[in-house]
């Protein structure tokens, strides 16, 4: 049995690796990356204290997560290819048409 | 059938009838009269039924319908059928049925919708007048009475091309919305003291009515009768209505819904049964009207308008009877007028047929001969109004002046009394004007013909209506004066003086004869000649002929200021500079603030990245802190 406090750093250390992915990487495929890295941490946190405290709504909650990341990533994934046929890149700093 | 349905059926046939004629006007054309006239001629047979089913003593009073229920307020669509109601449903249906049929000469000329829009205007106005007289409760009544004048406005500005029908018909609504307003505050203070609207409950609670709230309440109900039935000061719009067709000018303008305010006054009466004050206001202002009216038709020259003033005069006369406290004496007097007023309207819409739309009675003459039953049956009008026994108006005419005569009003039945030779001699002058002497416009009159069968039967009709139904008075049982008191509430009034009728009768009878007599020797005779008389009176006969300048004075005085007050205070400034101020200002402030705000969307994800992290250390910032 682990520990939990070695969950909680995984846990920990996996969001933030995806977050800084998020805020460093200009590629939009890693940046799709690092977001379902951050997802699958919580997820981990989710599963690991339903299991430490025999409640089952923490992994319920997990299977909804995964659920949700598969249909953002099919979104995500389309509008990512679209963007890719007009452009011929995925730079995120080229797309920002959307500002003031 | 049970009365209830005969009831409902007399109401909405006309208004199924106005459905028909008015979505699918592009439709039925010319056809529209197929169903505009069964949709009022059917009523009319019911209505006969339901008021021989009245005279054997039947009395509906009913609920259809809850409308309205808020708390204890309880409102319903509902009906009263008794003496009163019936008499004025029977006229209604039977005098629009004839004017039905003469539209249908009488308009053939107008475009397909045209045609079917005047009969579907003419049906809706059936509908709420039947539904202003039929009501069992005073906000039906009200409904009614705002729908005729809906109705008034869309007929009068019919020819709506012509800015004179048009800013007549806004002059006839926005006239009677000055009324209206006191009629809403008077039922709105009897609610206040009867907690109902409902004639039943208003009876039974009248009690609670003291004597000063009674004569305010009268006095608010009796203002929204100025407006709806041209009395002084807010006659102005009637005259002005006669823009709309002919036909109109004789149903809503001369036989119905003027008389709408006398029935109201009428219905009222438990109201003014305790406010005796009210009662003579009402009989002061009528007889003045009266009057006043008469004095403005002597000198005119325009047909229809002779005839408007002329109705003004008669509906002061039946304000007259409603205030001197013989209100059946005053529907009677509604009753034969409907009739021979009617019939006149229709008479010199014959006339205007034939003379291609011309009103200036100076350029006729000599009609006779070209067209003999309108001129017959103008005649036998004339002689009506007129009171010439035994014709109709000779009975109710002379029943209001009786009963103001021994009711005490000695000073009201002099001038009623000399308001009728004057009413005599403007009948006649119109006549002899029109119909006889030598043709003053020969190229007009020469090609007059009589009109088509259709507009003369009615004519006809009216003609023997207006024969007949003053014998009503003297029908068994008290006449048609007592079988209308038995549906109201009366104050007990002083003992009859028969020996002193006879002599009023004879009176007011030599009264007309002189006025009949002086039309006859100044305009067939010309002795004196009216010309020069006119230039003799020149003062006199301009005030006349200028009505008053009422016109001009109510300019002055209400409507300049009303729109200088609108233009300089309530645009220029309340609405250009605070109510436009407000609103641009605010989006001005939010222009600016997020010209400078918008900055933060940068269009990079990496800076919203970099937010969402400021965000969450704050918002935990926070949660540690406190």
């Amino acid at each position: 049995m682990l520990r939990m406090e070695v969950i909680y750093g995984l846990s920990l250390i996996m969001f933030v690796i995806g977050f800084f992915g998020i805020l460093v990487r200009r590629n939009a495929i890693v940046m799709f990356l690092s977001i379902e890295l951050m997802l699958n941490s919580v997820n981990i946190l989710f599963v690991a204290i339903s299991k430490a405290s025999g409640a089952l709504d923490g992994q319920v909650i997990a299977l909804f997560v995964m659920a949700i990341a598969a249909g953002e990533a099919a979104i995500g994934m389309a509008i990512i290819t679209s963007y890719y046929r007009k452009k011929g890149n995925v730079d995120i700093d080229r797309a920002q048409l959307l500002r003031w | 059938m049970e009365i209830k349905d005969m009831a409902l059926l007399v109401v909405l046939l006309p208004l199924v009838g106005a459905f028909i004629n008015g979505v699918f006007c592009w439709k039925v054309g010319k056809k529209a009269h197929l169903i505009a006239v069964p949709a009022i001629a059917i009523p009319a047979v019911i209505a006969l039924k339901l008021a021989y089913m009245v005279v054997n003593g039947l009395r509906f009073d009913d609920v259809v319908y809850w409308w309205i229920t808020v708390g204890n307020t309880k409102i319903p669509i509902g009906f009263r059928l008794d003496e009163l109601s019936t008499v004025m449903v029977v006229t209604v249906t039977f005098v629009a049925t004839w004017i039905h049929i003469y539209s249908i000469g009488y308009m053939h000329e107008e475009t397909d919708r045209g045609y079917a829009k005047y009969f579907s205007y003419l049906n809706l106005f059936c509908f709420f007048m039947l539904t202003l007289v039929l009501a069992n409760n005073y906000v039906l009544l009200f409904v009614g009475w705002e729908g005729v004048g809906l109705c008034s406005y869309l007929l009068i500005g019919y020819w709506y091309e012509k800015t004179s029908a048009a800013n007549a018909g806004l002059k006839a609504f926005i006239t009677n919305r000055v009324g209206d307003f006191g009629f809403l505050i008077g039922l709105f203070v009897l609610y206040k003291v009867t907690g109902s609207l409902i004639y039943k409950d208003v009876i039974e609670k009248a009690n609670l009515l003291t004597p000063e709230v009674a004569t305010i309440v009268g006095l608010l109900l009796f203002s929204g009768a100025t407006g709806k039935s041209a009395q002084i000061p807010l006659y102005v719009w009637l005259p002005d209505a006669m823009e709309g067709p002919t036909p109109v000018s004789a149903l809503i303008h001369a036989a119905t819904m003027v008389t709408a305010g006398v029935y109201m006054t009428a219905r009222s009466s438990v109201i003014y049964s305790m406010a005796p004050i009210a009662l003579d206001v009402i009989a002061v202002v009528g007889v003045a009207t009266a009057m006043f009216a008469a004095s403005m038709a002597l000198v005119n020259n325009d047909l229809k308008r002779i005839l408007a003033y002329s109705t003004v005069s008669q509906l002061g006369y039946m304000f007259v009877g409603v205030g001197v406290g013989a209100y059946s004496a005053g529907i009677f007097h509604l009753f034969t007028h409907a009739f021979f007023k009617g019939l006149l309207f229709l008479c010199s819409g014959s006339v205007m047929h034939a003379l291609h739309g011309e009103l200036d009675i100076q350029k006729m003459g000599g009609l006779y001969d070209k067209m003999k039953i309108t001129a017959l049956t103008f005649i036998v009008g004339a002689l009506a109004i007129a009171g010439i026994p035994p014709l109709a108006g000779f009975w109710s005419k002379d029943s209001i002046l009786h009963h103001a005569y021994v009711s005490g009003h000695r000073g009201i039945w002099l001038v009623g009394t000399i308001t009728a030779g004057m009413t005599a001699f403007y009948m006649f002058r119109l006549i002899f004007l029109t119909f006889f002497g030598k043709p003053r416009d020969k190229h007009l009159v020469e090609h007059a013909h009589e009109s088509p069968l259709i507009m003369t039967i009615p004519l006809i009709v009216l003609a023997i209506g207006s024969i007949l139904v003053g014998f009503a008075a003297i029908l068994p049982n008290g006449g048609f004066e007592g079988f209308v008191n038995k549906a109201l509430v009366l104050r007990e009034v002083g003992g009859h003086h028969e020996e002193e009728a006879s002599f009023l009768i004879i009176l007011s009878v030599v009264v007309a004869l002189i006025g009949i007599g002086i039309a006859y020797s100044m305009y067939i005779k010309f002795a004196p000649d009216p010309r020069r008389l006119s230039q003799t009176l020149r003062p006199l006969y301009l005030l006349l002929y200028n009505k008053y300048y009422v016109d001009e004075i109510y300019f002055a005085l209400f409507i300049n200021p009303t729109v200088e007050i609108s233009r300089w205070a309530l645009w220029k400034f309340v609405d250009v500079m605070i109510i436009d101020g407000i609103v641009n200002g605010v989006a001005n402030f939010f222009g600016v603030v997020s010209s400078v705000v918008r900055r933060i969307q940068t269009g990079y994800i990496p800076d919203y990245g970099w937010l969402v992290i400021i965000g969450v250390i704050l918002i935990c910032g926070i949660k540690l802190i406190f």
